[in-house]
This record gives structure tokens, sequence and C-alpha cells, in this order.
């Protein structure tokens, strides 16, 4: 087993560990999580064109996992992003509604089940092998999900399976038409006909439930904001990412040739009206994690607006850089956030932003964290947010898409309203005290602010390294010649 | 040396930001010692670095953060120019705030996010690419709203909600007309100005208009003004330091720098656009004034004061003529000084006295006499009498206008002088020649008190303004230094 496996079966292993260790099955993150940066970093820095084919088959009977730049920045991100989140867990046990210890122990399995389906979506090219990701990642996330509200659990389970259902659909209809599965062989033998179109239909609307794209949104904020801090963190930092990963494959790289520009244009707009939507539903929320979720369904928009500058471009790395690095950024950027607003709920008078008053000073790391993560979810320089905007903006006003290019600069003003006020909340003197009397003791050691605050300040460093990203991105991307497959040989 | 000077000069305020915000309250003499410290050793470098600039030498600074879009920190004589003020009032201001704040809550929060304006406004000076600048300016906008915000009270949070819809807003824009021009002709490096031949002369055009825009927010132009006064609600020491240096006067420079290294002369004026934006700055000069003329708060008045006075570098950069171009650089640091001088002076009022309205300055002159004798040279300055250093810029700029043919300028110079006296003489009326309120402390009770390093840096400032218009032949002075930048480049 190479690099590739490993990086699916040692969460796996992981998570039986977990299931056989119980209470102190939680331990385990202390060897996950460097374990798998370690590998994670390692994936990165491969040669390119590192591929592998599990059971030793050819394509079409085998399965492929393959490195390409989007799977290297997801996966690396994904280690850095849920081992944080796992050590952090530690520190800020997730109760649910319960409280007990029931819930903490069942969150230990569900992570590393989330691990281990996320890094196998990223990695593989095989469309029915992607929907068994997709059901593992669904399963972790509808259960996460479910420690913080039953009702929110079970209209994301519902909605869930629709998605899934509509995938399924659409993958049989492709292997009835091309007797294959593989992104790569039906990149090669894709025709305009009308199964395929209803194939990519369905898929697509599948993918966009699971991605919570605007207007498929609405099981996102309840489930979301209700989840304990940890488990949120994960619902918005990878739960989302898998559905977008996988309609990269589809549309650019199996089905370019048949994805029209009226297509993308329609995901695009979708993109951009979720941007929109989100920040305003963002601002009208009294409570700090109901503001946070529905960030997540703006910044998904994002995601999806880049999808017609990536296809319209002359020179589409940029653009594509953009889109994966702005997935890389708010994977991190998200979960700092929830993690700080987790620690910033526990210490504050209730869970409205008028209560956050006086945080400033009894918590400062903790909303320096938030405060970090904001300037990268808005965009803002120096941070991952602020490359990905200035490569996504510069396509959109290369190409003269002038209101791709407005979404893109009126949502970042609209994420400073939304953020500052959460932030300036934190600043006000403690309710129901003068000014002078602000001042109360800190009321978390700083163990608790390093997550999000490692997190947060890689969101940050990310604007530094936009150079060496954007190399990274541009591995094996679908319009360059594609490489040979060559299988490894299983040991 | 050569290439990592700029970065020391962005480094050693990073430290000074680290420093602050590790150590707890209660170790405050450590706090400012490092932030003294600090401030010093950057002296030391600028001064190092003057020296070598003067002999020809050009530091600079390279690395690619994203593909070819470089960061870029180039030392030339117009960032040194704006450096040195930078760092010179910061540690005056330091000094100021140490006393001015004593051991007040807070205070670690406050010193490093100051110092990271310190770091972002030197930042802002030595950039080298538009999307360097874009940057700084960003992280000046992110580092202030914290200072502003800084009491936490409602007006505070008000003003610090302001000041960010304003000044982000500003920056889309801003960038938006980065990015434009960029997809045009690729990266924009102010030491190599792009090649705009055969760019339609309408979208040059909207791109300068969204760009000066942009930093337009931040240096405060009517009517983009709003956000200033508003920021008065921040301690006095914060305020000095948005007036006289960081943000205004990066929106000055970033539109100095859009003039003459972006765009060029001779583009900006075949495109006609040197006088509109000249014209704007007059109406932001008069208005300003006005506006002062009419505020009965002291720190009010000198915030609208300040919303006329930076327009003048805007006006002398638009004007377009050497001697213009000289008024309006030199009115750059001359401003800042004089103005710092206005703010410390008015927060040392305010924190001895509590002085914040204007009839109370009664007999000011009689109980604080050093502090109201610097700040009748900052007001005498502002208002252009010579030797106080705002002559020079006055009298460079009504120079310059005869030169440009835009001989309503003078007019425009006069008519704001007067306000300017007729705004700054009754305060100094009412503070050397009536008497104090019978409520106010006497002498001997206010000596008992007295701290020094809160009079002194406001002091020391006047004084610079005086030999900055006394000394203003002599070499290193802001105006030779300016001449010399002229000469360099911007009269070809």
């Amino acid at each position: 087993m190479n690099l590739l496996g490993l990086l699916v079966a040692v969460p796996l292993g992981f998570m039986v560990a977990a299931l056989l260790l119980r209470g102190s099955g939680r331990w385990l993150i202390l060897a996950a999580a460097p374990v798998m940066a370690g590998l994670a970093l390692w994936l990165a820095l491969l040669p390119p064109g590192t591929t592998l084919l599990v059971g030793n088959w050819d394509l079409p009977l085998g399965i492929l996992l393959r490195a390409d730049g989007v799977a290297r920045l997801m996966v690396l991100a994904g280690a850095l992003v849920i081992g944080a989140i796992g050590l952090h867990a530690l520190v800020d046990p997730p109760g649910g509604n319960d409280g007990g210890a029931a819930t903490a122990e069942t969150f230990w399995p569900l992570l590393y089940l989330m691990w281990a389906g996320a890094n196998a979506g990223f990695l593989t090219t095989d469309l029915f092998n992607l929907y068994v990701t997709l059901e593992m990642v669904s399963l972790a996330a509808v259960a996460l999900a479910a420690m913080g509200s039953l009702a929110a659990a079970l209209r994301y389970f519902m909605i869930a399976m629709l998605g899934s259902l509509a995938y399924l659909l659409g993958v049989a209809l492709l292997v009835a038409n091309y007797n294959t599965v593989d992104v790569t062989l039906l990149a090669q033998v894709a025709r305009l006909d009308l199964a395929t179109v209803m194939a990519l239909g369905l898929m697509t609307a599948g993918l966009l439930i699971k991605a919570a794209l605007f207007p498929m949104h609405g099981w996102l904020p309840p489930a979301h904001a209700a989840a304990p801090a940890p488990a949120s963190a994960l619902l918005s930092a990878i739960a989302v990412k898998l559905g977008f990963v996988i309609l990269l494959r589809l549309w650019f790289e199996a089905f370019p040739a048949i994805t029209g520009s009226a297509a993308l244009h329609v995901l695009g707009g979708l993109g951009a009206a979720a941007v929109i939507y989100g920040s305003i539903q963002a601002m009208r929320q009294d409570r700090l994690k109901p503001l946070v979720a529905y960030s997540t369904v703006a910044q998904v928009g994002y995601l999806f607006l880049a999808f017609p500058l990536v296809a319209g471009a002359v020179e589409p790395s940029s653009a594509w850089a953009g889109m994966t690095l702005h997935g890389v950024a708010h994977m991190l950027a998200k979960a700092a956030m929830f993690l700080a607003a987790g620690l910033m709920l526990k210490a504050a008078a209730g869970d409205r932003i008028a209560d956050l008053g006086g945080l400033a000073q009894a918590m400062p790391l903790t909303v320096t964290a938030f405060g970090l993560a904001a300037v990268s979810l808005m965009g803002l320089p120096p941070s991952g947010g602020f490359t990905a905007k200035f490569l996504l903006l510069s396509a959109a006003i290369e190409q003269g898409a002038f209101l791709y290019a407005g979404v893109l600069v009126v949502g970042g003003l609209l994420a400073a309203v939304y953020l500052f006020r959460a932030l300036s909340a934190c600043f006000a003197p403690l309710a129901g005290a003068g000014p002078d009397t602000a001042s109360r003791g800190p009321v978390t050691g700083g163990v608790k602010a390093v997550a999000p605050l490692t997190l947060a300040g890689l969101a940050i460093v990310m604007g530094f390294a936009g150079t060496a990203l954007v190399d990274v991105s541009a591995i094996e991307v679908p319009w360059a010649t594609p490489t040979v497959i060559q299988p490894e040989v299983a040991p | 040396m050569m290439t990592f000077a700029p970065l020391l000069l962005v480094f050693l305020p990073l430290v000074a930001a680290a420093v602050s915000f590790a150590l707890p309250e209660r170790l405050s003499s450590w706090r400012n010692a490092a932030n003294l410290g600090v401030a010093f050793t950057k002296l030391l470098v600028v001064a190092y670095l003057l020296n070598a600039t003067e002999a020809g030498l050009v530091f600079e600074w390279r690395y690619e953060f994203l593909p070819d879009n470089d960061l870029v920190l180039r030392l030339d004589k117009l960032a040194l120019l704006f450096v040195t003020l930078s760092v010179f009032l910061w540690l005056m201001t330091t000094i100021y705030a140490i006393a001015y704040f004593d051991r007040g809550p807070n205070l670690s929060r406050f010193f490093g996010f100051f110092n990271l304006c310190v770091l972002a406004a030197t930042g802002v000076a030595m950039s080298g690419t538009a999307i360097t600048f874009f940057l700084f300016y960003e992280l000046l906008t992110l580092a202030t709203w914290p200072l502003v915000a800084h009491k936490g009270d409602d007006k505070s949070l008000r003003a610090g909600r302001i000041y960010l819809s304003y000044t982000l807003a500003g920056s889309v824009a801003f960038l938006a007309g980065i990015l434009w021009l960029q997809s045009l002709v690729g990266a924009i490096e102010f030491a190599a100005p792009p090649d705009l031949t055969g760019i339609p002369a309408l979208t040059l055009t909207l791109i300068f208009i969204l760009c000066i825009g942009g930093l337009g927010v931040k240096a405060a132009i009517f009517p983009l003004h709003g956000w200033l006064p508003e920021a008065m609600a921040a301690p006095a020491p914060v305020s000095a330091l948005l007036h006289a240096v960081a943000v205004v006067k990066a929106g000055a420079f970033g539109i100095v720098r859009m003039i003459y290294d972006v765009y060029g002369i001779g583009t900006v004026a075949d495109l006609g656009l040197g006088l509109p934006l000249a014209a704007l700055a007059s109406v932001t000069i008069l208005y300003g004034s006005v506006r002062a003329l009419m505020q009965t708060d002291l720190k009010k008045r000198l915030a609208y004061s300040t919303v006329s006075q930076v327009s003048y570098i805007i006006l002398g950069a638009s004007l377009i003529g050497p001697y213009a171009v000289i008024g309006g650089l030199v009115h750059l640091v001359h401003q800042g000084i004089m103005k710092i001088t206005l703010f410390m002076c008015a927060g040392a009022l305010a924190n001895r006295m509590g002085i914040k309205a204007i009839a109370d300055l009664d007999g000011a002159g009689r109980l604080m006499p050093v502090t109201m004798a610097a700040f009748s040279v900052g007001a005498l300055g502002m208002i252009g009498l010579p030797p106080v250093a705002g002559f020079i810029s006055k009298w460079y700029l009504g120079i310059g206008a005869l030169q440009s043919d835009a001989a309503w300028v003078v007019a425009v110079l006069a008519g704001s002088s007067l306000l300017n006296a007729a705004y700054f003489l009754p305060l100094l009326y009412r503070a050397w020649l009536l008497p104090p309120p019978a409520d106010r402390p006497a002498i001997r009770e206010l000596a008992t008190t007295r701290d020094r390093m809160l009079i002194l840096p406001a002091a020391v400032t006047a004084l610079v303004s005086l030999g900055a218009g006394i000394f203003a032949s002599l070499p290193f002075s802001p105006l030779a230094w300016v001449t010399l930048i002229a000469e360099g480049g911007y009269l070809r």
C-alpha cells in the first residue's frame, strides 16, 4: 500500500481503535494528528503524476487514487484542520444536549470516519467510489449534527439522502451509457447525449445539496449552528468541501466538452446569489453561531462563482488556483472561527452577539483568533482569503465579467459588516456594567485558544505563500496534457 | 544591509508589537522600555538610511508572493520622506502615549496595535508595487480600528464602525482600480511606471477615479471625509497619530504615487484629470475650514482643520508644476509635525484640566504655558505665518499655482489662510489674554502633578516645526529633501 492508500487506511484504523477503546479513545488524536499531518505533507511534496490502482487491476476495473493539485491541497488542509479540531476537542470536549460522556465518545469515531471519507473523496477519480466517500462523510456529518440538535440532524439526513440518491442515479446512468465511471476515462469518451446530460444534471443537483449551495442550503445553518463547536467546525470546514471537489471532477475533468457556458453561468449565478443571500442572512442574525453558519453559505458561493471564471479564462490556471485556494482558506478560517466562537459562547453571558461584551479583555487570544479568521473570510490582506480573492477578481476583470467582479467586491464588504459586528461586540463593555468595570479576569487558560489561533494564523500565513500554493494547485490540472497512468505495484 | 534595510524597518515594529501583546499589564514598564527602545533604534536606522540614500543608494527587497506579483519594499527618496516623518513622530507619540495613559486598562493591546500601525505606515511608504501598497494600506485600516474603538464605549464603537465602513468601501474601490489596470498592463511597479499608450481615455479615467476615490477616503477628501471627525472619539494619542501621520497621510501619499509613479504627469495632463482633482482639493480646503469654524469642541475643530490641510498635499500634487509639487510634498511633512503638536497639546489640556470645549480654553496659557506655547506655534504654522514651516508650504504652493497658470488657487490659499486665522486666533486669544475661570486648579497645584513627558513631545515637535521653517534652506530640511525628490524625477 502506498502513501495514497495510507491516507485513507490510517484514519479508518484510528476509527476502529477509537471504537474499541471507547472512553480513552480520545487520546488517539495525539498520535493521529501528527501522523496524518506528516502523511499529508509528504503527499503535497510528491513528484507530479503519483497514482495508485487499488486492487492492482487496470482501469476500468480498478479504482484509481491520484494526487493532483486539488487533492494535495485539500488533503493537507484537511489534515491540519481535522488534527487541530481533534486536539482542540481534547481540551474543550464536545458535550451534546445530554452533556454526557456518551456524546463525547461518539465524537471520535465520527471524526476519523469523516477524515477517511474526505481523504478518499479528494484522491479518487472513480465516480462510484466517490459515492461511497460521499456517504461516509454524510453519515459522519449527520451524526455530528445530531450531537447538537436531533431535529436539525434529521432534516439534514433527509436532504442528504435525497442528494445521495440523485447522485447515485446519475452514476447508474453513466455506467449504463459508458461502461465506466472513472473520471479520466469518461473524459476520453464523453459525448453529448440525453443520458449524459441527465446524469450530469442529477449528479450536480445531488452534489449541490451536499455542498449547500443556495438555494439548496436550507439544512446547513440549523445543523451547523446547533452542533457543538468542534463538530460545527468539521461540518463547515470539511463536509461541504467534498461535494464541491466532486463537482470539479465532473465539470472540468469528465465533461468539460458538454458543460456549456450557459450551464456554467447558472452555477456561477447561484454562487453569486449565495454570496449575497448568505451575507445578508448573516447580517440579520442575533446569535453568534448562526451568523458563522450563514457565513459558510456565503463562502460556498465563491467556490461556484469561480466555475464560469475558470471555464472562461484564456489561461485558466490562475482562476483555478483562486478557486482551490479559496476552498483551503475557508477550511482553515472557518474551522478556526467555529472553535473560537465555541469558546467565546462558553465564556459569554448568553448566545447572542450582544452578550459578547467584555470578551476582548477576558479572552484576548480567542478573540484574536476570531479576528484573524475574520480577516481571511473578508478577503483582506494578508491572508489566504485575500490571495484567493485577488486571483478570482483578476480573472473576472480580465474576462470583463463585471457582475462576478462586483459580487466578489461587495461580498467582501458584506462579510466585513457582519464579522466586525461580532468583533465590535467583543470590545463593548460587559453587559450591564460601565466601561470602567469592563475588565474581568481571564476566563480561559491560553491552552484552549491554541487550536483556533493556530488555524487562523495558518489562514493568514497562506497569504505569504501564494506562489508556492498556486504551483501546487496547478499539478495535473484537467486541461494539461494527461499523464500516462502507470499502476504502482503494491508490495 | 542593501536588501534587508527595508525589511528591518518593517520587522522592528513587529517585534515591539509582539512584545506589547505578550507582556501582561503589570509589566508595563518593560513594555514601555521595549516600545521606546524599538522606536529609538528605528530612528537610528533611518538616520543611516537618509545619509545612504542621499548618496544615491536605493534599497530594495523583493519577494514573489503571487505569480507575477512581487511584494516589493523599496526605499527611494520619496519613500524615505514618509518613513522619516512617521518614525520621528512615532517616537514622539510613543513617549506621549506612555505619559498620557499612565496605567489605564488594555494598554498591552493598545501598544500592540499601535506598533502594527507603524509597521503598516512604514510599509505604505516603502511599497514598490501597487499590490504591496494595497497590502499595507489594508493592514493600516485593520490595525487602526482597535485603536479607534479602544475605549469600548458606545461612541468609540460607533466611530469604529463608521471608520470601517468608509475605509473598507474605499479600499475595495482602490483594489478594483488596481486590478483593472493590472489586467491591462500587468503588475504595476512604481519604479517603472506602466506604459499606458493604447488604452482608451475613458478606461484610464474610470480607473483613475476608482483609485483616487479609494485613496481619497483615507485622505479625507470632500465628500469622503465623514469618518474623520467621528474618529475623534479615540484617545488623544490615536487622534494625533491618525491625523498627522498614519491614515490621512497614507491616502495622500497614495494619491501622489498614483499621479506621479503610475499614471505619470504627462498622462494625467493629457486626460485632463489634474484640474478636476485640484478643484476638488480646493473645495475640500475651503469646506474643511468653514466646518472647523463652526465647531465648539476643540478636537472636532482640529479634525476639520485636518480635512482642510491634507488637501493642500493633493492640491500640490494635482497642479503638476515643479513648485506646486514641492509645496504639496513638503506639506506632507510640515502638516504632520504641526498637527501632531496641536493634538498632543489638546490631549494634554483635556488630560490635565479637563478642557474639551473651546470655551474652556480661557486662561489656559497662564496655567500651562509650555503646552499653550507649543499649541500657538502649531496654530500659527497652520495659518501659514512665517517663520513656522506652514508658511513654506503655502509659499511654494502659491508660486506653483502661478507657474501652472492656475491663479485661482492663490485665491483659495488666501481664503483658506483667512479662515485658518479665523478659527485659530480666537483660541490663542482665549488662552493667553482672558483670565482663567475661578474653578481651575492653581498653577502651584498643577505643578505638583506635572508629568513632563506629556508636554515634552509637543514642545519638541513645535520646535521642529519652527526649525523646518527657519532652516528650510539647509540640507536634510524637509524642503531640501523634497527639492531633491522633485529634481530626481518628478520634474521630467
